[in-house]
């Protein structure tokens, strides 16, 4: 059966050449980095050869400015609780509505059980900042500003360098969470404002269970993890040695294929979310369309439910993911969509493809057949749904209870 | 991803009784579009005998509120009114093999467009009194509203009070943190006692135990059981117990208790409280199947 994997933003394929490269870590070289025999001595240098590919991907100044992390969630949560140790007079903190929940739900545990005062940036209808309000709340007695790159659920690029660059007129530390953004943008960190970045390796084809941090040299720094003097003494635990080295790897490929990624998968992306539009009425794209991710199409199918859709998705050997509530038991539909201000009737049927590099023309001619039919099929079994369009919900169908 | 049962596939990908009724003389129409889903049941009733003749469904929601709405039409139909009121939600996801607990939602959804419908063929009002709310407890599908509810009316204080009236909290603990949140809410700006470390309770040694006779033994088996028996009736469902056989005690479960998810928890429970009772390791077990069918 054909398949197609449009599911690149919840994880990626680990590629051949990172695989190849770990292997020989796992059973050859499988000695400690901090030992002083030579089962260990080779396995420390490949973790600094590493670190300088993470340098490069990054385009950062420093190689030690890179410590390895076991998740992008770690690295979230790493930079912000250090910067509010580091600060511990300041007790605001600045973060978006749209954040990744390894951002926000530490942001609202620290707000109600540990004082903080949280400034939840708002967006608009596009999913872009409101730049107003987030000069408003910017102030001195922020202890760090915590906005991501580029958004999960729609791809929306957020203006990080120009954020950063507001916090640090004010003297206030800003990290952003790049997990969907690092291997997709370019990055140049040596020129940048931001002080802490995080990313995730299986987002860019690297194994599940590594991450990293960004760390500008000189920004002030408490460990999450304290313990051994691994990662410089500011993150403690015995490396883990086969994801950084193939980590490494991962990010020297990312690098190599940055043109394609901006070029190949977005000229896919672009031809998918047509060629569904094209066949579905009543069906839209969700984001700041001229400012996203080139891999990730958010698109809403209105009158029907997004679980539903995925299922006959899957049937039918397409993998994406949905912003709906049902594929996570609770009852509202995804927090972004929500911010955003997507009516109901939307926010429950909508889908995100995700492509990545190794995405083809074959699996994008295979979306674009299968989607409309299953759509349709799931219409007309909606009660919202009449013979060709949806029906005046008010007048033909009012539930007893709302 | 959710692991529906075959059946709820089955249903999901092939509804049967699907789309508009165009004669139905009956229609029961729940839920709402920001809530994500939403059902409308259509029936056609013989008015002599009030029996349900034909049905058919239109449903906005996942693959388990649409196998669910499948299901209820298949349920109903030749059924007399009266019959149908007895069908409850339990009764839909039985049908179903069983629905991950996150999901029960679904089938309740079921039932209540089956009433409403009813309601409307009797020229009835029907009020739903039905309230939800962010699931809490997974093991046994209790949500914050109801946990909520009862703290308040009950005036509850601890996780283990919240567990011995709703269930919620006694199957893997994990949502402790999140009841403790609601109970703080509950009581909120009332005077509050340090908490107590709370330890896992572990199994006394036998070798406190006095020796019993199997009599004495038998007895106080059947003593926890009686005196958990409430809880599961609650729900719908009955246990009782069957043979003592050295340390395997056998119990028979039946009504909404067989075929649940939750079976597995349930005994492990029963199982837990024996030791502690007991004194000493035992090993509870579920008769065959045979024992509870026909209840």
């Amino acid at each position: 059966m054909t398949t197609a994997y449009m599911d690149n933003n919840a994880t990626t394929r680990v590629d051949p050449l990172v695989l190849e490269t770990m292997l020989p870590y796992f059973s050859e070289q499988f000695g400690n980095p901090s030992s002083m025999h030579s089962f260990g001595g080779d396995t420390g240098k490949r973790l600094e050869w590493a670190r300088v590919e993470v340098q490069k991907l990054l385009g950062a100044e420093h190689d030690s400015e890179v410590i390895f992390t076991s998740c992008g969630t770690e690295s979230d949560a790493t930079a912000i609780l250090s910067a509010l140790a580091a600060f511990p007079e300041r007790r605001e903190i600045i973060t978006s509505v749209v954040e990744h929940p390894a951002v926000l739900t530490l942001c609202e545990h620290l707000e109600r059980h540990e004082g903080y005062t949280v400034h939840y940036i708002p967006v608009d209808k596009e999913g872009r900042l409101q730049m107003d309000r987030y000069a408003e709340v910017l102030s001195d007695r922020v202890a760090v500003v915590s906005i991501m790159f580029a958004n999960n659920e729609t791809g929306t690029i957020f203006p990080v360098e120009t954020l950063a660059r507001m916090a640090k007129e004010k003297g206030v530390l800003f990290h952003t969470d790049a997990v969907q953004a690092v291997g997709k943008i370019p990055l140049n960190m040596r020129d940048s404002a931001i002080d802490m970045l995080s990313l995730s390796g299986h987002k860019l084809h690297a194994p599940k269970g590594v991450g990293a941090l960004y760390l500008r040299r000189g920004t002030r720094f408490r460990p999450f993890l304290r313990g051994g003097h691994q990662e410089r003494g500011r993150r403690a635990g015995t490396e883990n040695t086969t994801g950084i080295i193939g980590l490494g790897k991962a990010a020297e490929l990312a690098l190599e294929h940055m043109a394609w990624e901006n070029s190949g998968v977005r000229r896919l992306r672009d031809r998918l979310e047509a060629g569904i539009l094209e066949q579905v009425p009543y069906s839209f794209v969700n984001g700041d369309l001229p400012n996203r991710l080139p891999n990730t199409a958010s698109i809403s199918f209105e009158y029907i439910e997004g679980e539903a859709i995925l299922l006959l998705l899957s049937r039918v050997g397409i993998a994406a993911s949905s912003g709906s509530a049902c594929t996570s038991g609770s009852l509202e539909p995804s927090h972004v969509l929500r911010a955003m201000d997507i009516p109901y009737t939307a926010a429950h049927g909508t889908i995100r493809f995700s492509l990545s590099r190794e995405s083809t023309d074959a699996e994008v001619d295979w979306v674009i057949a299968q989607t409309p039919p299953i759509i349709a099929q799931l219409r007309r079994l909606s009660p919202y749904w009449g013979v060709t369009g949806p029906i005046d919900a008010e007048k033909a169908f009012s539930p007893v209870y709302a | 991803m959710w692991d529906y049962t075959d059946k709820v596939k089955d249903y999901f990908f092939n509804p049967k009784n699907t789309g508009v009724l165009e004669d139905a003389n009956a229609v029961g129409e729940v839920g709402s579009i920001s809530c994500g889903d939403a059902l409308r049941l259509m029936l056609k009733v013989e008015p002599d005998s009030e029996t349900i003749i034909d049905a058919r469904f239109q449903t906005f929601g996942c693959g388990s509120a649409i196998a669910s709405s499948s299901a209820l039409t298949e349920i109903i139909k030749g059924k007399t009114l009266d019959e149908a009121l007895k069908v409850s939600n339990q009764d839909i996801a039985e049908f179903l093999g069983g629905l991950p607990p996150e999901k029960m939602h679904c089938s309740v959804m079921g039932a209540e467009a089956l009433h409403a419908a009813i309601a409307n063929y009797r020229g009835e009002e029907w009020a739903d009194d039905h309230e939800e709310g962010a699931l809490i407890c997974k093991c046994f599908g209790v949500d914050a509203a109801l946990i909520e509810k009862v703290a308040r009316e009950n005036d509850l204080h601890s996780i283990e009070e919240i567990t011995f009236y709703t269930k919620a909290g006694g199957g893997c603990e994990s949502c402790h943190e999140k009841i403790e949140e609601i109970l703080a809410k509950v009581h909120e700006g009332e005077p509050v006692a340090a908490a107590p470390a709370r330890v896992p309770q572990s199994i006394p040694v036998s070798a406190v135990a006095k020796p019993m006779t199997l009599v004495q033994k038998i007895q106080k088996i059947s003593a926890v059981i009686d005196e958990m028996r409430p809880q599961f009736q609650l729900d719908g469902g009955d246990i009782e117990l069957v043979d003592v056989d050295g340390d395997t005690v056998t119990v028979a479960m039946s009504g909404s208790c067989m075929g649940c998810q939750m079976s597995g928890l349930t005994i492990s429970g029963i199982q837990e409280r024996l030791m502690l009772v007991l004194g000493r390791p035992v090993r509870v077990v579920p008769a065959q199947m045979a024992h509870a069918v026909g209840a």
